[in-house]
């Protein structure tokens, strides 16, 4: 007895241990996001909000930077989302296993490592010097869609695998061609998955800082975007912009600004999650 | 008959649209082998620019990285140093951590448990980076100087430890992915051997899932070596040829972030050089991005 109980108080600390070092990270950033919170709260108003970026931080407001990364959202989406939606179903439903195939796969897997700085340089270079962008809305969304595409290609991928072979013989079966049990069986089924996919890559694409920096994308821009060969700001550009600066004013605007990021991102979150239950209840 | 008549034109049309249609899907695969080929097109171009100014021994044999000022180095150790200083920090974070959490997610957690956990760990790698950047810079270091005296208020230590905590959900999730897909005979025969759960996960379930585990932290190291704004916020702009943990740093992301929010003309050394660290960058991170494509290839087909 005395044995088998040593063996179930070791098991037991590991199980803790465990579970601490699932828990303490996650306590962490709930404190961390909670102390953001606390920093930032008094600057939020409708000002803020509605206001542009300013010398003094008191009147200073996120408007442009706000409607910037609304744009860039739409832009970059239409631009990648298509394209990775064709390349995953020339993955999953085209692709003969040969070795371009396999090259294919390794360069996704691979693109979707490159860390999104490199992007940046890509975009800076092509976008911005040889096809005379400038830095505008444009060569922004075009280097965000160029990192966006292999994350919606995998995701996309991953919903396409879902829907079992059965359901595309049974399409076969009733005199369907290829393209057509593509269209209207697996396209369908999959598509909560695709979508859910799809809204997280974009949220994590607009929340990227490094590649818009690296382009040129400027922190102050006091105006709202016209067109998409406007110069632009974006959220992510005016905190870092904010919390760089020495005076502690700037931070509470950089607290409130991330204030304002989380709550888009969880947003974009909750209406995946929601997709993926709604839709999928609709095709059950 | 012209019904059919219309069913020999529907079978004459279809493999032309249907033939169509896989070259159009084949060419929208096709731009991520184009994107890749831009990358290192423009990568060597400006690289090969840039050594056409800078020998190779200044690159690689100086220790100080000055090309911003009167008296210009290229040595880009110090920046090396600093890149691999605040991963190195990341790393051991993350790492031991992660894989606890993947063992507490995979053997222990009850399935509803892990419904809930595994969506919240990947909500938590969607945070955008500039907020940790703020975490590190505003509450972080704040708390740690009252820990380790000397802290700076930029620093390595700080950067890194929440650099961990970012690429955190990372390995956990790949990990848990890797030791979830271990057969469960293998647990079931290590149980009638009489081998406890402990020593299952230990001796069984671990081995087994190595090859996945490995991807997953040799995706971490990759993360953490591109990882751009927490240090570029955190970590300070100093490129110094330090492993000092406490004193400001400069890694190769933070340096290009610096010469872009200046006003540098394109075609001007400075221009070429975050074309020259990005080239290095890259090098790295394709390196272990395909060493990890092979283990896990290997999961895949292996075991």
């Amino acid at each position: 007895m005395k044995d088998s109980g040593g063996w179930i108080s070791k098991e037991s600390i590991f199980q803790m241990v465990c579970l601490l070092a699932l828990a303490l990270p996650l306590l962490l950033l709930f404190t961390l996001i909670a102390g953001t919170f606390a920093d930032g709260w008094d600057r939020l108003s409708w000002s803020f909000l509605t206001g542009a970026p300013s010398r003094r931080a008191a009147s200073a407001g996120l408007l442009p930077a706000f409607v910037g990364t609304i744009m860039l959202m739409f832009l970059t989406t239409l631009m990648a989302v298509p394209v990775g939606i064709g390349a995953a179903i020339y993955l999953e439903e085209y692709a003969r296993p040969s070795r371009l195939t396999s090259f294919i796969e390794l360069n996704i897997s691979n693109l979707a490592g490159v860390p999104s700085i490199i992007y940046g340089l890509l975009g800076l270079e092509l976008f911005v010097r040889v096809m005379h962008f400038g830095r505008s809305l444009m060569a922004g969304a075009a280097t965000l869609a160029l990192l966006l595409l292999p994350m919606v290609v995998i995701s996309s991928r991953e919903a396409l695998r879902t829907v079992p072979h059965s359901m595309r013989e049974a399409c076969y079966a009733l005199g369907g061609d290829k393209w057509r049990s593509i269209r209207r069986v697996v396209l369908p089924m999959s598509l909560p998955g695709i979508l859910t996919g799809i809204i997280l890559s974009v949220a994590r694409a607009v929340g990227e800082t490094a590649p818009l920096v690296t382009i040129g994308a400027l922190s102050f821009v006091t105006f709202v975007p016209t067109s998409v060969w406007s110069d632009f700001s974006a959220m992510p550009i005016q905190i870092f912009n904010w919390v760089s600066r020495p005076q502690a004013e700037f931070h509470a605007n950089a607290a409130a600004g991330v204030i304002v990021l989380l709550s888009v991102m969880l947003v974009l979150n909750a209406v995946a999650i929601w997709l993926r239950i709604r839709l999928g209840r609709r095709l059950q | 008959m012209p019904v059919s008549e219309a069913a020999v034109q529907l079978d004459q049309a279809r493999p032309i649209s249907e033939r169509l249609i896989k070259y159009v899907l084949f060419a929208c695969g096709a731009i991520s082998i184009a994107t890749t080929a831009g990358i290192i097109f423009v990568l060597l171009f400006e690289t090969i620019a840039f050594f056409r100014r800078v020998s190779f021994g200044q690159f690689f044999l100086d220790t100080q990285w000055t090309p911003l000022f009167a008296d210009k180095h290229f040595g880009i150790w110090p920046l090396v140093a600093g890149t691999f200083l605040t991963s190195g920090i990341a790393i051991v974070t993350a790492v031991p951590l992660g894989l606890l959490a993947a063992l507490y997610l995979s053997e222990y957690a009850k399935a509803g448990l892990r419904r809930v956990l595994k969506p919240m760990l990947e909500i938590l790698a969607g945070i955008p980076t500039v907020v940790y950047g703020y975490f590190a810079l505003m509450m972080v270091t704040p708390f740690l100087q009252h820990l380790v005296p000397g802290l700076s208020g930029f620093n390595a230590l700080g950067a890194g430890l929440v650099m961990g905590v970012m690429i955190l959900p990372i390995i956990a999730s790949l990990s848990e992915d890797a030791i979830y897909s271990v057969p469960a005979n293998l647990r079931e025969a290590a149980y009638a051997l009489g081998a406890t759960k402990l020593s299952t996960t230990f001796q069984v379930v671990l081995p087994s899932a190595f090859s996945g585990i490995g991807a997953a932290v040799i995706l971490g190291i990759s993360r953490a070596l591109g990882e751009t704004m927490i240090v570029a916020i955190a970590a300070g702009q100093q490129p110094v040829f330090t492993l000092d943990p406490r004193v400001p740093i400069e890694t190769m992301t933070a340096y290009i972030v610096q010469v872009s929010l200046g006003d540098t003309p394109n075609g001007t050394l400075e221009y070429q050089t975050i074309f020259a660290v990005g080239s290095l960058l890259f090098a790295f991170t394709f390196l272990l991005n395909i060493v990890a494509h092979r283990l896990r290839k290997r999961m895949a087909g292996g075991a």
